[in-house]
């Protein structure tokens, strides 16, 4: 593989996939809102 | 009046994966890497993260802040949740589009997504197990031709599934079934790059490494970019890959309460749809191809089918070369990837429709999820029965690309310009996780709103060039001139002698199917030369095929207009209920 392909390939897919899970690490460890929210999993009730 | 006052989400997660999976389709896995090939390879992808940076992104800020904005007055679907920005009364006719391009893309969408099933099922059944690449591809031809029942039995199962899902709501249906394939594609497509780019040439029948075509990928051709054709691809990709202009985001998130975070989930859902098309998507389709097929016969594959003809003809084929239990379970993972990715897409279109039926009439949840699936049983009819004569295009064309450019740049310029860019940056970044970034204030004011004023003037000759049947008014000419025949086959005759070098011995003696066919080290390109070559050479002394070939093209072009009537009927008949649940509000006292 020619090393500006492979550079190319690396940095675009590197930034991305690290974007990406910065975003959904944000999503999964952060605070969550005070209820009432959007998300019936977080109900202290059943609906 | 609403009936969806109890529906929503069961989870973030569901709901990015939901909205993840609506965005993630066909086209990350058959159309991208075709794009980047034919846009400068590596180079592509700086105007592909461009147009996402000043089209995408702004646009997904949009769609989510509009959305939770209708929700807040309990409206999940585009005509009411526009009526409710501005009170002039065009604007909920403007949002009929965000009804009529789910219903008209999931006419065709959920034939295409049936496909995949029925291909999951006899890569299972190892149907195309020992037979030739032609056989494989003539497999796919007689399939849309609908040579057995098949098909139909496979799209009525498709529209089953798909619409009990959807009769289940959004937390018990939509959400569990992207909780479940949006995991089994990543899994799929994580093991088929993994195969694809371990290919080594000797190995299996490849003739190449598959790291030779991620090299044809990704290796830049930085001349290129300055090209606005390249810049037009890009912006176009991003736009379809990210189902903006569809109306579907903006029902998802009308069921987002007014206080929680849009900005961080828009941004999680859309990257999550880039990695899987740019690091997934870049990583099968064209790694295998070109291992097996070199780059010229991967170009020529493209030209006669693009991406869907490479997936769908030629794919299958080259997984037997991989040969037994290794072979069928590439297919499945192929076409199961393909499935998941399909069925989380439609699953979004038929919300916003049943969000309608919901709000407006009274509907039950369960009632307007079987209205939806048998809309998409009648309208999708055509498309199934005349797909050889354009109709599958023709919707594609018209609701899948022209609808979508056209409503989202009517929306952008409500949000930026009549609803207003003050109310609107507040709807984006309240309740957000993240800070947004206060340039994409002026993005989205100014240059989104240019951004896709020119994708959308620039399609006009395009739009033009459809309406006028160019493509089948060349080929009637083309057909009706024997000179014109002779020509080409002579064009391909000066082709055919440059390939000499490459040919085996006997195929430069005679051009025999069967000897084509039976060649392990098959030179496709110069196979479909030669196929091309056969079947104009009959043109040329047989006026009663050509035509029929003329024929058959006035068919197409019959067939097109119908399509056409049909489309707008029913843009005019969403249209005719939407005015009605407006007196029917009126009379109510519920005006937005």
């Amino acid at each position: 593989m020619s090393s500006s392909g492979m550079i190319t390939m690396l940095v675009t897919e590197i930034s991305i996939t690290l974007i990406t899970g910065i975003f959904f690490f944000k999503v999964l460890f952060g605070k969550p809102k005070p209820e009432p929210d959007s998300y019936s999993e977080n109900d202290d009730v059943e609906r | 009046m609403s009936n969806t006052s109890s529906a929503g989400w069961g989870s973030r997660v569901g709901l990015i994966l939901a909205m993840a999976g609506n965005a993630v389709g066909l086209g990350n896995f058959l159309r991208f890497p075709v794009q980047a090939i034919e846009n400068g390879g590596g180079a592509f992808i700086i105007p592909y993260l461009v147009c996402f940076l000043l089209m995408g992104i702004p646009l997904l800020f949009v769609e989510w802040s509009v959305g939770r904005f209708g929700g807040k007055s309990g409206h999940h679907s585009t005509p009411f949740i526009l009526d409710s920005m501005d009170k002039r009364k065009l604007w909920k006719y403007i949002g009929v589009f965000g009804i009529f391009t789910n219903l008209a893309v999931a006419a065709y969408y959920c034939y295409l997504e049936s496909w995949t099933l029925s291909y999951v099922w006899h890569s299972i059944a190892d149907t195309f197990g020992g037979k030739s690449q032609g056989e494989v591809a003539g497999f796919f031809g007689s399939y849309v031709s609908l040579e057995s029942i098949e098909p139909i039995i496979f799209w009525v199962v498709c529209l089953l599934l798909n619409t009990w899902i959807l009769s289940r709501g959004l937390s018990g249906g939509v959400e569990k079934a992207a909780k479940i394939g949006m995991p089994l594609l990543l899994i799929f497509g994580a093991f088929l790059a993994y195969k694809a780019v371990t290919i080594q040439a000797g190995e299996h029948g490849a003739i190449f490494d598959g790291l030779k075509g991620l090299d044809f990928l990704w290796t830049p051709k930085f001349d290129t970019i300055w090209e606005p054709k390249v810049w037009l691809a890009a912006a176009g990709q991003i736009f379809f890959t990210l189902s903006i202009g569809m109306g579907s985001i903006q029902c998802y998130a009308s069921y987002v309460r007014s206080k929680d975070d849009i900005a961080l989930n828009a941004m999680s859902a859309g990257w999550m749809n880039g990695f899987v098309e740019v690091v997934l998507g870049s990583a099968i389709l064209i790694p295998i191809s070109v291992g097996y097929l070199g780059i010229d016969g991967l170009k020529d594959l493209i030209s006669e089918g693009g991406g869907l003809g490479l997936g769908f003809k030629t794919l299958p084929y080259l997984f037997e070369q991989w040969g037994g239990v290794l072979g069928v379970a590439a297919g499945v993972a192929w076409f199961g990837l393909l499935f998941f990715a399909g069925i989380t897409s439609s699953l979004a279109m038929g919300t916003p429709v049943m969000g309608f039926l919901q709000d407006e009439f009274g509907w039950k949840e369960k009632n307007a999820a079987w209205m939806f699936g048998f809309a998409v049983l009648l309208l999708g009819l055509p498309t199934v029965l005349f797909f050889n004569n354009g109709v599958f295009d023709e919707y594609d064309y018209w609701a899948g690309t022209v609808s979508l450019v056209l409503f989202a740049f009517v929306e952008i310029i409500l949000f930026s310009w009549i609803f207003g860019i003050k109310k609107g940056w507040q709807e984006i970044i309240t309740g957000a996780d993240i800070k947004v970034p206060s340039i994409f204030k002026f993005i989205i004011k100014y240059i989104t709103p240019i951004f896709l004023g020119w994708v959308f003037f620039a399609s006009f000759p395009g739009i033009y060039d459809t309406l006028s049947h160019k493509g089948s008014n060349e080929k009637i000419a083309f057909y009706s001139d024997v000179n014109q025949i002779s020509n080409k086959i002579e064009e391909q005759q000066k082709s055919l002698e440059s390939k000499k070098d490459f040919l085996p011995e006997y195929l430069t003696k005679e051009y025999s199917d069967e000897k084509i066919e039976k060649n392990k080290e098959l030179n496709v390109s110069t196979y479909l030369l030669v196929k091309k070559q056969r079947a104009l050479l009959e043109l040329v002394d047989n006026p009663t095929a050509r035509k029929a070939k003329i024929a058959d093209e006035n068919k197409t072009k019959l067939f097109k207009n119908i399509s056409r009537i049909f489309l707008l009927a029913l843009w005019l008949g969403i249209a005719y209920m939407v005015y009605i649940a407006s007196v029917k509000r009126k009379k109510e006292g519920r005006l937005a």
